[in-house]
């Protein structure tokens, strides 16, 4: 069948109308419109309306677009190359590697044509079927290693119905153009296959077997560790103003969770961000693999400037990336940075096509589609029994920094965990700036459950006490109070804060976490006897600066044990100072 | 090519008109001719069939249904050369200081952004010899930070003085909605500075239409642009980007766009998005810093708002001061490393303090605060706001880092100040010995 045709009838930015000519056309499928004669704009149909006019969403500038430019549809909806290859690349929104398109040009031109995935790289392929094997959708045809894992090539998921295996490659060298099998259907006809097939990225890919998060997974930040975890294959999100730390926890966990694969999707941010993380990445080594970082992650990047059309697109480029990656039988982290901002882009289009908008102007539809989004999370039981999981955590950018809007509260229903990020603790400098109290998680933690509400309990006592100081004043209340009081400020300062940009201290693995709890658990609950509140004050700043040393050695450094004597000897010596006068 | 005039204006709206025509490409310049044979500006910002939206340069007043409109077969350009240093032109980039027009050597203007990976990242900090600025929240090279203000702040004095007493190449003023005496300041003191002959200014007052001060940003950051692909190290100063969000709105206001926030169309954070990411430091290349002012009154107003989540943080003055809260420059943690062995250490320390003597303030309210540490707090503020957040005082970063020991000592115990021990032992002041800090103040 031939692709439909058309030609523009209207331009306002990126939202084109065009009078289709020829053909049909599908709502969703990809489009090129034809510019300056030459340059193919890359666009999405997003609406069929009566009388022949389609609307298309063009993801590049539409600059020196003119009515009656032609356009080709492809009858094929906006897909994402999957095969070895990915890890370790960066790309725009549309799966064009940035390394590749800036041998052409300095700048992001319009129209430039780059390959998805490097066609010229060797993988060595060793074959798993043979001959006559009878094989389906996702059964695996063979195996490459790619950076540090075992990389399975499998029959296309699209592919419906059984097949049988006519031939098969050797074990040896072969590119991802290169025909690695062919299978015949049950009619005979003959397919050939290549280890790299498309997926539509807006279809979730489904899960072989679905089951629920139940194990934490660790990041190496204390406060979600302990507090607030997350979980393989859960969800969660991260709310908070602009400068109150979003980025910098996502960063983090980029570099320090216990993911096989991290997929940065940079959402309608800054590009430096994401330059940071792709020019970092490489010289930083993971302890876990002694690899480079960046052989375990794939960025996605439709940052701020770039067109604002592609936004939606990176995000779900990213999530069938990480979907795939799941098949693969590997825990997969998606960090998606800003979710606002591709809320904003859909409110940009929807506005232009005059649709009837709802609160804040973004269109009704916005929340079943994060929450559409978030449910391609999930926990996945393979064939081969593996326990694979894909887990999301976005952030939110709420206008104003209020939580009470459209995009931030539809999002509330949908992740499991709640990182509310807050200015007055980011203005306080108390990284990470999330909100002690009203932040929420439902997944396991890495301390026991009884553990955390204790932690909890001493937060919430220390907030009370310290509302009646504000009024009262030091004098207004008693010893006691005060002592819980700096204990809980204690736990804040020593525990829960955490500077990431501190090579010791910006990352804690889970058996420093639980040593560094019992020690503060320890000191809570060790009695305080001081007459004073300036001594009970002393006491707890020596407390502290002892602990704030411990955190900043390393666990070999000779020093180590020593600093933890030193800790436990302050405690002990105000434990029985009413004894000792 | 002979171009084709088109003589059937349709309507005429508040900055826009649209006209039949055929073979007009979006985003083309276009001339309006008025019956006196006056000539302005105009651009294709939509078609719809043989409809063709324009946007007027200057402005909707005085345009007639007998006007004609001819295409021009080119975007919007800008000259670009060395030719325009110590020049002034306005918003639509014909100049005002009498000297001759560019016609050679255009360049685009609005383009697409550089490819990320092209970019570096920013690893080198610009001595602006403020404290706050250098101490609290370093500048870095190609940063794109505003100032946030109220209006009638002293900001304009303090880029001019960031500008050109650093060592920028090239500085680029790009005025939008500036008042005549704000611009005549901003002429004056490139001038005592002797800074000139390296000075580009885009000039938009408010007696100019609302789309010339539009345009402002685009121009300036696309000349400035070039400059940093040739090797330069430029600085773009935009003052007041709240006015161009504003003319931003009435824009989209008067094409009937559905607003999102107080009015202000939904794009407002992908429009200030693209020209403050032009502010890049370049591989093989120059750079681009991007100074800006942001007026406002409450941070949560959308501009503000916006501007926030886009910049790489954000000066906060107020009443004259230069303020901690509220200030956050985002590259700090790039060069502050690097600078001297307590610099991160001690502004954290300061920061904690100061977030305590806060707490101590609203505490007053209630009459509450009689202990002597709190005192001491408060006694601690005082000082902080005296030595260090003057913008105009000038300090060496040494020498700012020296007075922040000094104040500590003045007022705190060393366990007090929650610093990692072994800098305590390195610098610490012996008591009431102060480096920078007067004794008159012990
Ligand atoms: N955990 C942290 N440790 C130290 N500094 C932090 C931390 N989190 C945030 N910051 C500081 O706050 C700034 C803003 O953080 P960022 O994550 O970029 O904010 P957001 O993405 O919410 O706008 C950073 O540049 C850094 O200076
Ligand atoms: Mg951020």
């Amino acid at each position: 069948m031939e692709n439909a045709k058309g030609k523009v009838v209207s331009v306002n930015e990126s939202l084109v109308g065009v009078e289709n000519t020829k053909g049909s056309v599908m709502n969703g499928e990809v489009a090129y419109i034809i510019i300056e004669g030459g340059k193919r704009l890359k666009s999405e149909v997003i609406d069929v309306k009566p009388g022949k006019l389609v609307y298309l969403q063009v993801f590049e500038d539409t600059s020196w677009m003119r009515v009656g430019d032609e356009v080709e549809f492809t009858g094929l909806p906006l897909s994402v190359k999957l095969g070895p290859g990915i890890l370790g690349t960066v790309t725009d929104g549309l799966q064009n590697p940035l390394y590749e398109l800036a041998k052409e040009e300095w700048f992001l031109e319009r129209g430039m044509v780059v390959d998805s995935l490097d066609i010229e790289t060797k993988w060595y392929f060793t074959p798993k079927v043979k001959k006559g094997d009878k094989v389906t959708g996702s059964s695996v045809l063979g195996t490459v290693p790619e950076k540090l894992f075992t990389h399975k090539i499998f029959v296309p998921f699209s592919l419906q119905g059984e097949y049988t295996v006519d031939t098969i490659a050797d074990e040896g060298e072969y590119t991802i153009a290169d025909t690695i099998a062919t299978v015949k259907d049950e009619a005979g006809k003959s397919i050939e296959l290549t280890m790299a097939f498309d997926w539509p990225v807006k279809q979730p890919m489904p899960f072989h077997q679905r089951s629920v998060p139940t194990e934490t997974l660790p990041t190496g930040m204390r406060i979600l560790d302990a507090l607030f975890p997350i979980a393989y294959g859960g969800t969660a999100c991260s709310p908070g103003p602009f400068g109150a730390g979003k980025t910098v926890l996502q960063h983090s966990i980029a570099k320090h969770s216990r993911a096989d694969v991290v997929i940065i999707a940079a959402c309608g941010e800054r590009a430096g961000e994401a330059v940071e993380v792709f020019k970092d990445f490489p010289e930083l080594i993971d302890p876990r693999t002694g690899k480079s970082l960046m052989d375990r992650t794939y960025i996605v990047g439709n940052t701020s400037s770039m067109p604002v059309a592609a936004r939606e697109a990176s995000v779900y480029m990213a999530t069938a990336v990480g979907e795939y990656y799941r098949k693969q039988g590997l825990d997969v982290l998606i960090l998606a940075d800003s979710t606002s901002r591709w809320a904003q882009a859909l409110r940009e289009t929807s506005g232009r096509k005059e649709e009837i908008p709802g609160p804040e102007a973004f269109p009704m539809y916005i929340s079943t589609l994060i929450s559409a989004f978030y449910d391609r999370a999930g926990v996945e039981l393979l064939p081969d029994g593996t326990k694979s999981s894909l887990s999301i955590i976005g952030t939110v950018s709420p206008a104003g920094g209020n939580f009470d809007e459209p995009v931030t509260q539809a999002t509330l229903l949908s992740t499991g965990a709640f990182l509310g990020l807050s200015r007055e603790l980011s203005d306080a400098r108390k990284y990470p700036a999330i909100d002690r109290i009203d932040s929420s998680s439902k997944y396991p933690s890495l301390i026991t459950a009884d553990e955390v509400q204790f932690l909890k309990e001493i937060l919430r006592e220390g907030k009370t006490i310290a509302s009646n100081l504000l009024l009262m004043g030091e004098r207004g209340i008693t010893n006691e109070a005060y002592i819980n009081y700096q204990k809980s400020e204690l736990l804040d300062a020593v525990f829960l804060q955490q500077n990431s940009f501190h090579p010791i201290d910006g990352v804690t693995n889970p058996d420093r976490l639980r040593m560094m709890f019992d020690m503060i658990k320890h000191i809570i609950d060790t009695p305080v006897h001081i007459d004073t509140k300036d001594d009970i004050r002393s006491h707890f700043n020596f407390l502290r600066q002892a602990f704030l040393d411990w955190n900043y050695l390393k666990l070999d450094d000779p020093k180590f044990e020593d600093q933890k004597a030193k800790i436990i000897n302050l405690v002990k010596q105000k434990t029985h100072a009413k004894e000792n006068v | 090519m002979l171009r084709k005039t088109y003589e059937n204006i349709d309507s005429i709206g508040r900055a826009i008109i649209t006209i039949e025509a055929k073979d007009v490409h979006n985003k083309e310049l276009a001339e309006v001719i008025y019956p006196n044979g006056k000539k302005a500006f105009a651009q294709v910002i939509a078609l719809n069939g043989n409809k063709v939206t324009l946007q007027l340069f200057g402005g909707g007043f005085g345009v007639s249904t007998n006007c004609k409109v001819r295409f021009l077969g080119h975007p919007v350009q800008v000259g670009f050369s060395d030719d325009m240093l110590g020049r002034v032109y306005a918003g639509n980039g014909t100049p005002i200081d009498g000297g001759p027009e560019l016609t050679s050597d255009m360049t685009r203007v609005a383009g697409p952004s550089i490819n990320p990976v092209k970019r570096l990242i920013p690893k080198n900090m610009i001595r602006t010899g403020v404290p706050m600025i250098d101490v609290f929240n370093t500048l870095v090279r190609s940063q794109k930070i505003p100032i946030f203000a109220r209006a009638g702040e002293p900001y304009n004095r303090l880029l001019a003085n960031v500008a050109t007493q650093t060592d920028a190449d090239v500085i680029i003023i790009g005025g939008v909605g500036l008042k005549y005496d704000e611009y005549h300041y901003f002429k004056e003191r490139i001038e005592e500075a002797g800074s000139k002959s390296k000075t580009i200014m885009f000039i938009h007052t408010h007696r100019d239409s609302i789309v010339e001060g539009l345009m402002v940003p685009d121009l300036a950051l696309a000349v400035g642009e070039r400059f940093a692909l040739q090797g330069k190290n430029v600085f773009v100063l935009l003052s007041d980007m709240t006015q161009w969000s504003d003319y931003l709105r009435q824009v989209a206001n008067a094409q009937d766009q559905i607003p999102a926030n107080q009015g202000y169309p939904g794009d407002l954070y992908s429009q200030l998005a693209s020209r403050y990411e032009k502010a890049a430091d370049i591989e093989g290349s120059g750079s681009l810093t991007i100074l800006g002012v942001t007026t406002m009154d409450d941070v949560t107003h959308p501009v503000p708002d916006n501007t926030g989540y886009i910049t790489e943080g954000q000066f906060f003055m107020k009443d004259g001061y230069l303020e901690l809260f509220g200030s956050l420059s985002r590259l700090k943690q790039q060069v502050n490393d690097k600078t001297r062995d307590d610099h991160r250490g001690i502004m954290n320390a300061m920061a904690r303090l100061l977030s305590e003597a806060e707490e101590r303030v609203k505490a007053q309210k209630f009459g509450s605060v009689k202990d002597d540490y709190s005192l001491r707090l408060l006694d601690y503020r005082k000082t902080f706001q005296r030595e260090l957040m003057d913008p105009f005082r000038y300090l060496e970063l040494e020498d700012a880092l020296d007075l922040c020991w000094d104040i500590l000592s003045n007022h705190f115990k060393k366990e007090e100040a929650g610093l990692a021990s072994d800098l305590v032992e390195k610098y610490w002041p012996e008591k009431g010995k102060f480096k920078i800090l007067k004794a008159e103040y012990a």
